[in-house]
């Protein structure tokens, strides 16, 4: 199979273009590293952001940069970190979860709306993504958005290019907000809670006036309760005083301690990467977002009917969970979950047969299946960016 | 006046009285205003200078109504101008003679609120600030505030993607709507996100919010509702120089500090400002910045301290930290008067580009040439922390041209913001106002990709048409 890797934009709309005339299905990629998600689909040819690489753009008083879309997400922290900044949504890492290799690109995080546990706070990706350049499926350079954080001039394709996977256009540059990293962060672990006790407490406190950026709950496996998690970051003096207060109206439940540290980013890590999971070997992954009062109910649905595992992230409103592999890998019984309690379900991990044989994501009514395929018409005429990717004729 | 309206449909006025009377069919008779004096009301928005009588005004009281409203206009190919509360600066709002205005104010109710989950369902016709007050006994708020906060529906808001002076911790309307009841053109009711985050496919949400009415009318929304700070304390800081106030805003933010309002007047802004609001202003400084941190009281002692230091390199003539409730309200009473204080003294138009900020120095000096070129004057108000420029350009209404004149150095403006790199509009939208700007910031290849888009909701640009894509250069889906 041919990949292409253009050089520049460009080299993209020549590429993209032919294909076009051709009626060529492509497969479009950064690294690759995500490839064993969404659905399965069929493509003659790849073409790939790996040779679109570079910071376009960085102003740390004005807190944004742009980068080329191949670039990879390490670099683009590693700049960001010399000047004491971050990407305020915390982007998940898939590759200890698809157990992949290779360099993720900020191209998919931004093609796939990837955030993690700070979202709750800061925002997902499409919040901090402000400009995205792209060739769309006539080979047409589009940009839309920019370097400013306060636009709204126009239709705001940027949203669009957000978790379209592919689909819209071949993305060749992204802009983001960024703020800064914190001076402190330190964690609030709460032990021995069941599920509907830790969401209480993670409503307590992300109903507080703390600002807490991180509140997830590791239900323990031999029921005897498990860790739940409050992290706060800012000023030294800031986290101190808020982690007193927090503590005083937390102080019902009792057994708490506070991590910091190493031990503590690398629970976070944990959570952020949902590697929480991975050790149970070969079983599907799911992702399921709700609203966190109905993260236990939905959890106890699911358990019921199936040998489940899971944790809370977003205060109890994502869900992690995992299930056995067998038949359509619990599909049948997650969607009537999210039926009966709001919110919607994405098989992020399975073998490639159970990903062609069930819904990936979450089924939209058909009102909105109409515009996502108008929508998709609209960027993709010909329909040979990534088809089928997301759902079945898109 | 110089921005034209597209030519009505003959054939459209001729079939008033028929679509009146379907439209009558369709909701109570006093949902349904058509007397010319009553539709007076209706003619105009916030950009008062432009005005058409609309067909005929419709304020439907349920989502049903406002489905099977767009369903018959539809049908009958009427155009449909949605209105929240009007108060739109760049005209999003003002009629057409051949279209029906659709007004949301009527849906008005807060639905459901959860502290729990952080948020609150209400109807689309709510001000903003009533769903702050609905959520404020819980210590809770909505966050985006523009200033017209008082009037304005979050039904406008979702349409022009609204801001506001805290944008730069909060966020504007889009990260803050969870969900949206949307009826589309035909009638068809869709339900998009909810109370959950992150909706799987494409970010249709997204879409909307900013779409000034084009693609559907929102019914209700889901807003997430956050707990406010225990309190808040601003600083005031003048210079003699545009260049250090600028300066001195890249060390806070380069310092790591994210302040939740970082304002800045130039020296016309404060002389007017300080007249009607006796604020305590320096007169003698080109340049002010007005800081705010939130926190408890420790906190915010310490923050404040901390910016006092990085100030004080860039030589401030004036440093003031509010020691209590009454100096933050004198500092807030200034800026918060700003346009009404400019409006006791000259007739404006308030411009709303966005800049990188470090480009402030070089884009204040420039406008000061253009306006002087055009025999105007200016004072300028500025989100500093999100670039967002608000230059109010003064003139006479009663000199003839001089109206004309402050429009085109409005638009000398705007084509300068997009020069250095940022945009027409941060805030208010495109609406009438900056529709022919469009090709300064867009080329053609990126409004044909919005056209299509805007074709998939609205093929046969009925609903709110004459807004947002210049009239030359359209086509259908």
């Amino acid at each position: 199979m041919t990949v292409h890797t253009p050089r520049d934009e460009q080299d993209a709309s020549i590429i993209i273009r032919e294909a076009a005339d051709k009626g060529t299905l492509l497969n479009v990629s950064g690294n690759g590293t995500k490839a064993p998600m969404g659905r399965p689909n069929q493509t003659d040819a790849s073409i790939s952001s790996s040779g679109l690489t570079g910071i376009t753009l960085y102003e740390p008083a004005e807190l944004v940069i742009s980068a080329r879309s191949g670039t990879p997400v390490l670099e683009v922290m590693r700049v960001l970190a010399a000047k004491g900044q971050e990407l305020p949504f915390e982007p998940m890492d898939y590759r200890y979860l698809l157990g992949t290799k290779g360099e993720p690109t900020i191209g998919a995080v931004a093609a796939m709306n990837i955030s993690g546990p700070r979202r709750i706070m800061a925002g997902a990706a499409r919040d901090s993504l402000i400009g995205v350049r792209f060739v769309n499926g006539r080979g047409e350079v589009v940009k839309s958005g920019g370097r400013v954080m306060k636009n709204v001039t126009g239709l705001d394709l940027v949203k669009l290019m957000a978790g379209s996977w592919g689909t819209l256009g071949f993305l060749t540059e992204v802009t983001f907000k960024v703020l800064p990293k914190p001076e402190r962060m330190a964690t609030l672990v709460i032990r021995g809670l069941d599920d509907r006790q830790a969401i209480e407490a993670l409503s307590t406190a992300l109903g507080s006036p703390f600002d807490v950026t991180g509140a997830a709950h590791l239900p323990d496996r031999d029921r005897r309760g498990g860790s739940t998690l409050i992290r706060l970051e800012g000023f030294r003096v800031s986290v101190d005083y808020r982690m007193n207060e927090l503590k005083r109206q937390l102080k019902r439940f009792r057994f708490m301690d506070i991590l910091e540290g190493v031990g503590a980013e690398a629970l976070w890590q944990s959570v952020r990467d949902a590697t929480i999971l991975t050790d149970q070997g070969q079983r599907a992954i799911w992702r399921v977002s709700t609203a966190p009062t109905k993260g236990p109910d939905l959890a106890a649905h699911v358990a019921q009917a199936l040998d489940a595992q899971w944790f809370y992230d977003w205060g109890g409103g994502l869900l992690w969970i995992s299930t056995p592999l067998e038949g359509d890998a619990g599909a049948a019984i997650l969607r009537e979950a999210t039926r009966t309690f709001g919110g919607h379900a994405t098989l992020v991990r399975a073998p490639a047969e159970v990903r062609s044989a069930v819904d990936v994501f979450e089924p939209q009514p058909e009102a909105l299946m109409r515009l996502t395929r108008g929508i998709k018409v609209s960027f993709d005429p010909a329909g040979i960016l990534n088809p089928g990717r997301m759902y079945a004729g898109v | 006046m110089t921005i034209a309206f597209p030519k009505p449909d003959e054939a459209v006025l001729a079939r008033r009285r028929e679509i009146i009377e379907g439209l009558g069919r369709l909701v109570a008779s006093e949902a349904l205003i058509v007397s010319e004096d009553e539709r007076r009301a209706f003619e105009t928005d916030g950009l008062t200078a432009y005005r058409q009588m609309p067909l005929a005004v419709v304020l439907p009281s349920t989502t049903q109504e406002v489905s099977s409203i767009l369903r018959f206009c539809h049908q009958q190919g009427v155009k449909v101008v949605p209105r929240g509360a009007g108060t739109s600066l760049c005209g999003g709002a003002i009629p057409q003679e051949d279209a029906i205005v659709l007004g949301v104010a009527k849906m008005n109710r807060v639905l459901d609120i959860s502290f729990e989950n952080r948020t609150a369902r209400v109807q689309a016709g709510i001000t903003n600030l009533a769903i702050s007050q609905a959520v404020a006994h819980e210590g809770f708020f909505y966050a985006p505030d523009p200033s017209s906060q008082l009037a304005c529906t979050i039904a406008g808001n979702i349409a022009m993607n609204s801001g506001g002076a805290h944008c730069l911790k909060y966020g504007v309307t889009t990260n803050n709507l969870m969900g949206v009841t949307m009826v589309l053109l035909d009638g068809t009711v869709v339900e998009i996100g909810g109370e959950h985050l992150d909706s799987p496919g494409y970010d249709l949400l997204g879409l909307i919010c900013g779409s000034e009415g084009q693609l559907g009318v929102v019914t209700e929304a889901v807003v997430r509702i956050l707990r406010a700070a225990e309190g808040a304390r601003p600083a005031l800081f003048g210079f003699e120089k545009a260049e250090d106030a600028g300066a001195c805003v890249a060390a806070i933010i380069g310092a790591g500090i994210i302040p939740v309002a970082l304002e800045y007047m130039d020296k016309p802004a404060i002389q007017i400002c300080e007249a009607f609001a006796h604020a305590g202003y320096p007169l003698d400084v080109e340049a002010m910045l007005i800081v705010e941190v939130e926190g408890s009281d420790a906190e915010i002692d310490d923050m404040l301290r901390r910016i006092v230091a990085i100030a004080e390199p860039f030589k401030p003539k004036t440093m003031k930290v509010s020691q209590s409730e009454a100096e933050s309200a004198a500092i807030w009473k200034g800026r918060k008067s700003a346009f009404g204080a400019t409006g006791r003294v000259a007739d404006y138009i308030c411009m709303d580009g966005t800049i990188p900020t470090g480009q402030l120095p070089y884009v204040l000096r420039r406008i000061d040439e253009i306006v002087k070129s055009y025999g105007l004057g200016v004072a300028n108000v500025f989100h500093a922390g999100d670039g967002n420029l608000h230059p109010l350009v003064m003139f006479n209404t009663n000199v003839p041209g001089e109206m004309e004149k402050a429009e085109k150095a409005g638009e000398d403006i705007l084509k300068l913001c997009v020069e250095v790199g940022g945009c027409l509009t941060g805030e208010h939208g495109v609406g009438i106002e900056k529709r022919d700007l469009m090709t300064y910031q867009f080329n053609a290849v990126d409004l044909e990709q919005q056209m299509r888009v805007r074709g998939v909701f609205d093929p046969r640009w009925l609903l709110n048409p004459a807004k947002v894509f210049p009239l030359e250069g359209r086509f259908a889906a």
